[in-house]
């Protein structure tokens, strides 16, 4: 056991950690934030996907003590300071992007780190992706759509600030 | 009430929110107080004896507290795990129903069978100690291939020497085979329905919580019917009667049929939750998924059409292998039967059908009712054979269904059901023109200027949901009634909350429901709460699945509104001082017709809480009615699925170019949610015919058992969707005219999609290819064709 | 998983020594190795994280060499600048391993030490005859490969960075594995300086990544896709599994090399 800090969602938590202790099972069970999801054991569903130091990263395949001191988002970090739902999340309200819900904290994160490094991604850009997100529920059209919404939301926000 | 929130509105959805900021509560978000976690050690081998388990170095281990094996499920007596449907074969036997013990005894039927479960500290914990397991097998050959298993000689239960489940029959035999006798064109068509895993992303989870205070026991479980699930482990398993039970799903991340069945693991925790008198929690991973959860599909069948000169079909039969697995998971054994066979009229009047199935145990994993369930089978049988009698006979694959289709109702099929409504033409017409059929053949020049091979395949599905008439199900040999119920409990200051047996696990109850009730009480929805999954709090319920939800669940809502409105009306008719045959209730007010006097339903409500002023000779105080609604028959959506494909003939990749659905789901309530529903099933159809294949090899291993071999389709492997719903014929049988959308989508493409490759590679020679249509598959075809063309 | 420690060295030195405890195993990315370990199949007593190790990061070139470090991710090496001009069929090679989230992970030195037969990296090494940096020694491609999951590394052996010599022009050609979206038979495909042209497969090998002889050749003496045609490619040497034939690997050989010849065209 060791014990580890990080910055999660802007506030500093520590908690005791194994050598093969997850961060994924660290950010459930220390921090008990159950948004991120484990969906697989191979480190293809993508329900866990969070960001370590402003990379999205699947928190099943990292591990908890390798993250020391590092800066971690998750989906209990995106909404905005009123409570509102951020623009992302928002298109996935609007469009309808989810059903069950399991994944959703995964292809959130997964959306946002797309929408920063491209900022107006085509179709086949945003399904390339999210590809590392299995969603068993929508077919991933009203995924898309939501992504495309957002970006279109993003853009023109970003237009009006100019 | 304004259309931006009652029924037809596509509002959204309420429950996202929670989803959304990572605060949907999932069953393994739950933790209890002195938890300790149980991890199961399972059968490596297919089939083999059980000799001796010896678990002294595991009980000693770190953490452990204890290690259960079935010595202990058998000392305790408990019950095995049930099955809910009983098939009486053909010559009027019941099926053979072998024991389901929770923890094997004596002997391991599939890879994953449970043969001992560690309790411990901690997950970590009870893992390590099951390495310490020493477990003495010895190895049975394993029966795997159910078209040889009848004579494989191997026995996976004593109770069925050869292995046969039940060998049951339905349609008039001789009539089918005189058909035959006259006809001018015989199709025959020898394929596979090819088994899957439904993968819901949320693996399965189970916590059972003893409280010894009141003798009282706790299971939260990801389950799409708690009520089913108390049921059948209270009064079968576990002898524990309903008060002293409480099963609780809350939010389930997706089920698709999988997570409908009773399973040992809950009975376990359960259970063991009192021996050690503390929580036990039991979370599946996904290799363990693969393993544990029911599968689905898994037919092979022989079916022949037979034709007149001008394609209108005579007869048909159909001769089907079913896949039980090793043992029968909880509605099994209706699933090939009486929701496969029931279908094989389709959308068409062929006046003569017989269907043989004979189920079969093998040493593989349950098979059970996955999205659709039997429907597809029978949908993908009808729909391919009809392309290949197209094919055979020169007829366009439109047309040929177009003399085929029924055009009166109600219509009794020769397989037992009575459509009561439809307009097949309706869903056919406005399919090709969205999909423009007409301009196919230059799409399909323009693609093989490219080195493509184009081809489009047409399906036209009907399913039978809104499962099911009681009465009925109950001749054909369900032991359980299929009705639901609901609850309307209006609060002293008029805010409503509604008490399902439904259960959403992505269905968006929670928004459509109160869409519903907003819709008949008039009220806003945000004054509607929908509260689902906890026996404690919903009266009963027969849960989600079979896409009943809306026109069986809603249905009992509308019938306690409908109730509710009854009692109001009364009150109100004291409140204004008029008869209560003068009192109409609209847009949220009780009036006197034809006078402007009204109460507000909220007025009404209080009067019933606070009754200073009130009928009370004649009604009792308070706001609250529950009623139970029993489908008078099955509902019967209809639709057309169009799917165009793109197949590269040097590596046989298929590419779906379109995939356009048009659906008569009769009324609906919220557009938004059904067109999702329907991609939904679109993606796990088109994923069964392209990708998805749970294989086992000849030893009972399962060689596709993680997402890096069973295929699951990405956002890159499927197209934009084109879903438009016919103004459809409503339901004629319940007050909403539903008729349930969340199976169409799984039911019709996947044969659209296969004949979509078969018409793109029939120049070869081809007219079959099994599902999946993977590259190797296709490319395979492709040269085995091929080869016999250049022999010829 | 077992239990283990966690070693998170901060340079190489560190990251060597901890590497001489008994059962030690070296971790890069991990994106490979730690579903590995969540199955129970490998059993180290200490896990050395090389993540943390700057020196092993970072891409550069080096004349005629592009050399990128053992600990530089899949997603670094597919956004590089210096990639794309020298070698641009690499940055296309590593913009197709895996999903973004596995790219921002995972790492070449992670991947080549692995040698998993469906891994797409070992195809650019192999047909471009790149050297495998370690911290003892520099072990030529040809060498470095030994079959399934093996390689000629020592115990405590760390690849430090990959030199490849840049080509006159190369591509890469993956066809995917349906599920894993491994490579199910991929080609890398280089004209040399010297005129010469390389093929290596990847994915399709029964002993893993190999280069062809045969198609090497024909290419060499006429680059074109005729030329694939009159190349026998044996299937005998291919591997067999629910996805492929090693008769459909073979073929894909083929069509996958054409694929390479036409986009270089």
């Amino acid at each position: 056991m060791a014990k580890v800090t990080m910055t999660v969602n802007g506030k500093e938590h520590s908690g005791e950690a194994e050598g093969r202790t997850l961060l994924v099972d660290f950010i459930r069970g220390e921090l008990g934030l159950t948004g991120t999801h484990v969906g697989c054991d191979t480190s293809q569903c993508g329900a866990c996907v969070v960001h370590v130091n402003g990379e999205s990263v699947k928190s099943c395949s990292v591990f908890a003590q390798a993250c020391d001191g590092a800066t971690v988002a998750t989906i209990e970090g995106m909404q905005n300071d009123d409570g509102t739902l951020g623009v992302l999340q928002a298109a996935f309200q609007e469009h309808h992007g989810l059903q069950c819900g399991f994944c959703t904290p995964g292809m959130v994160m997964s959306a946002s780190e797309l929408l920063k490094v491209n900022a107006s991604p085509t179709e086949e850009e945003i399904r390339e992706g999210l590809k590392g997100n299995i969603c068993r529920c929508t077919g991933y059209h009203n995924i898309v759509k939501a992504v495309q919404s957002a970006a279109a939301t993003m853009a023109g926000a970003a237009q009006a600030a100019e | 009430m304004p259309k931006d929130g009652g029924i037809g509105a596509s509002v959204v959805r309420r429950e996202d929110t929670r989803f959304l900021k990572g605060k949907g509560r999932y069953t393994d978000d739950m933790n209890r107080p002195g938890q300790t976690y149980a991890y199961i050690l399972r059968s490596s081998l297919a089939h083999a004896t059980l000799n001796n388990i010896d678990t002294a170095a595991a009980s000693a281990a770190p953490g452990v507290i204890r290690v259960f094996t079935g010595a202990d499920i058998t000392a305790a007596e408990l019950g095995g795990v049930p099955c809910g449907w009983q098939i009486t074969d053909k010559h009027g036997e019941p099926m053979k129903e072998p024991a389901h013990p929770i923890l094997a005894v004596g002997k391991v039927r599939h890879v994953g069978d449970p043969i001992a479960v560690v309790v411990a500290e901690t997950y970590d914990e009870a893992r390590d100690a099951a390495e310490l397991i020493d477990i003495d097998m010895t190895d049975l050959a394993a029966v795997v291939d159910m078209r040889t298993a009848e004579t494989s000689g191997n026995q996976v239960h004593e109770e069925a020497p050869d292995n046969v489940c039940y060998d049951w029959e339905l349609g008039d035999k001789e009539g089918t085979d005189a058909a035959f006798a006259n006809a001018h064109h015989v199709t025959t068509l020898e394929f596979i329905n090819n088994r899957l895993v439904a993968n819901p992303m949320e693996p399965r989870c189970a916590i059972g919580e003893y409280d010894e205070n009141d003798d009282n026991y706790t299971l939260y479980t990801t389950s799409q019917n708690p009520h089913v699930i108390r049921l059948l482990m209270g009064a079968f398993v576990l002898s524990i009667p309903e008060h002293k039970l409480r099963v609780y799903a809350p939010d389930v991340g997706g089920g698709f049929g999988s997570k409908i069945y009773h399973y040992a693991e809950e009975a376990f925790v359960t259970w063991a939750s009192k021996e050690i008198r503390r929580p036990i929690k039991w979370t599946a991973d996904r290799s363990e998924a693969f393993i544990s959860d029911a599968h689905g599909r898994d037919h092979v069948t022989k079916a022949e059409l037979a034709l007149d000169a001008e394609g209108k079909f005579l007869g048909l039969r159909a001769d089907t292998y079913a896949n039980m697995g090793a043992y029968l998971s909880t509605f099994a054994p209706c699933v090939p039967t009486w929701l496969h066979a029931t279908l094989l009229a389709g959308q068409y009047t062929t006046p003569m059908v017989h269907a043989r199935v004979r189920a079969m145990f093998t040493n593989t994993v349950p098979v059970d009712a996955y999205r659709g369930a039997g429907r597809p089978e029978a949908t993908y049988l009808l729909e391919r054979i009809i392309n290949k009698a197209a094919q055979e006979m020169g007829l366009d694959q439109a047309e040929i269904r177009r003399r085929n289709f029924i055009r009166t109702f109600p219509y009794d099929t020769p397989v037992a059901l009575q459509y009561d409504t439809g307009d097949y033409d309706a869903t056919l017409n406005a399919v090709m023109e969205t999909a423009d059929y007409a301009g196919f053949e230059a799409r399909r020049a323009e693609s093989a200027s490219r080195g493509k091979l184009r081809g489009i395949g047409l399906s036209c599905y009907i399913e039978a949901c809104g499962i099911a008439p009681s009465a009925l199900v109950g001749a054909l040999g369900a032991r359980a009634g299929l009705y639901e119920a609901a609850t309307i409990r209006v609060n002293p200051t008029g805010s409503v909350s509604v008490m399902t047996g439904a259960h959403s696990h992505g269905q968006g109850h929670e928004t459509t429901f109160a869409q519903v009730v907003s819709d008949a009480l008039g009220i806003p929805a945000d004054q509607i709460d929908i509260i689902h999954g906890d026996t404690d709090k919903i009266p009963f319920g027969m849960g989600t699945y079979g896409s009943r939800s809306l026109a069986v669940g809603g249905s009992a809502i509308v019938k306690a509104v409908d109730k509710v409105v009854a009692k109001g009306k009364k009150i109100a008719a004291h409140l204004l001082e008029a008869a209560e045959s003068d009192i109409i209730f609209e847009d949220g007010q009780y009036k006197v017709a034809g006078t402007d006097k009204a109460k507000a339903f909220a007025e009404v409500s209080l009067a019933a809480y606070v009754p200073h002023n009130y009928p009370i000779d004649e009604i009792e105080p308070g706001l609250e009615e529950t009623a139970f609604y029993d489908p008078k028959n099955f509902t019967y959506p209809a639709g057309s699925y169009l799917c165009e494909v793109e197949v590269d003939p040097e590596t046989g990749k298929v590419e779906i170019v379109a995939m356009t659905a048009s659906d008569d789901f009769g009324n609906i309530v919220n557009p938004m949610i059904v067109e999702g529903q329907v991609h939904g099933g679109l993606a796990q159809g088109i994923g069964q015919a392209l990708l998805e294949n749970c294989a086992y090899d000849e030893h009972g291993q399962l060689v596709s058992g993680s997402f890096m071999d069973y295929a699951m389709p990405l956002a890159v492997d499927l197209p934009n969707f084109v879903v438009e719903t016919v103004e459809g014929t409503p339901c004629t049988h319940n007050p909403l005219g539903v008729k349930g959308c969340g199976e169409a989508g799984a039911i019709g493409s996947p044969p659209a999609l296969i004949n979509a490759v078969v018409d793109a590679i029939k120049g070869y020679g081809i007219d079959h290819i099994d599902m999946p249509a993977t590259p190797l598959n296709v490319w395979t075809a492709i040269q085995n064709a091929s080869a016999k063309q250049a022999a010829e | 998983m077992y239990a283990f420690d966690l070693a998170r060295p901060a340079d190489l030195a560190s990251a060597v020594t901890s590497l001489q405890t008994e059962g030690a195993q070296a971790l890069s990315g991990g994106q490979t190795l730690i579903p590995v370990l969540k199955q129970r199949l490998s059993q180290p007593s200490v896990l050395v994280d090389l993540s943390g190790i700057d020196s092993m990061k970072g891409i550069r070139r080096a004349g005629e060499f592009l050399i990128i470090g053992g600990g530089t991710t899949h997603g670094t090496v597919a956004g590089s600048a210096e990639v794309a001009s020298a070698i641009p069929a690499i940055a296309s090679l590593a913009s197709k391993i895996g999903d973004p989230q596995v790219r921002n992970r995972g790492t070449i030195g992670g991947s080549v030490a692995n040698n998993d037969p469906a891994a797409c990296y070992p195809s650019a090494v192999i047909a471009l005859g790149a050297t495998v940096e370690t911290n003892k020694r520099e072990i030529a491609a040809e060498d470095f490969f030994q079959g399934l999951y093996t390689t000629s590394l020592e115990e405590g052996e760390i690849v430090t960075a990959v030199k490849f010599p840049i080509p006159v022009a190369a591509t890469y050609q993956k066809f995917e594995q349906p599920a894993s979206r491994f490579s199910l038979t991929s080609v890398f495909l280089a004209k040399m300086g010297d005129g010469s042209v390389r093929v290596g497969v990847t994915g399709a090998g029964a002993d893993g990544v190999f280069r062809h002889a045969g198609l090497e050749a024909a290419l060499s003496a006429d680059f074109s896709a005729a030329a694939v045609d009159g190349v026998a490619v044996d299937a005998g040497m291919m591997s067999n599994d629910l996805h492929a034939t090693p008769e459909y690997r073979a073929h894909l050989v083929k069509v996958m090399t054409k694929r390479a010849i036409a986009a270089l065209s």
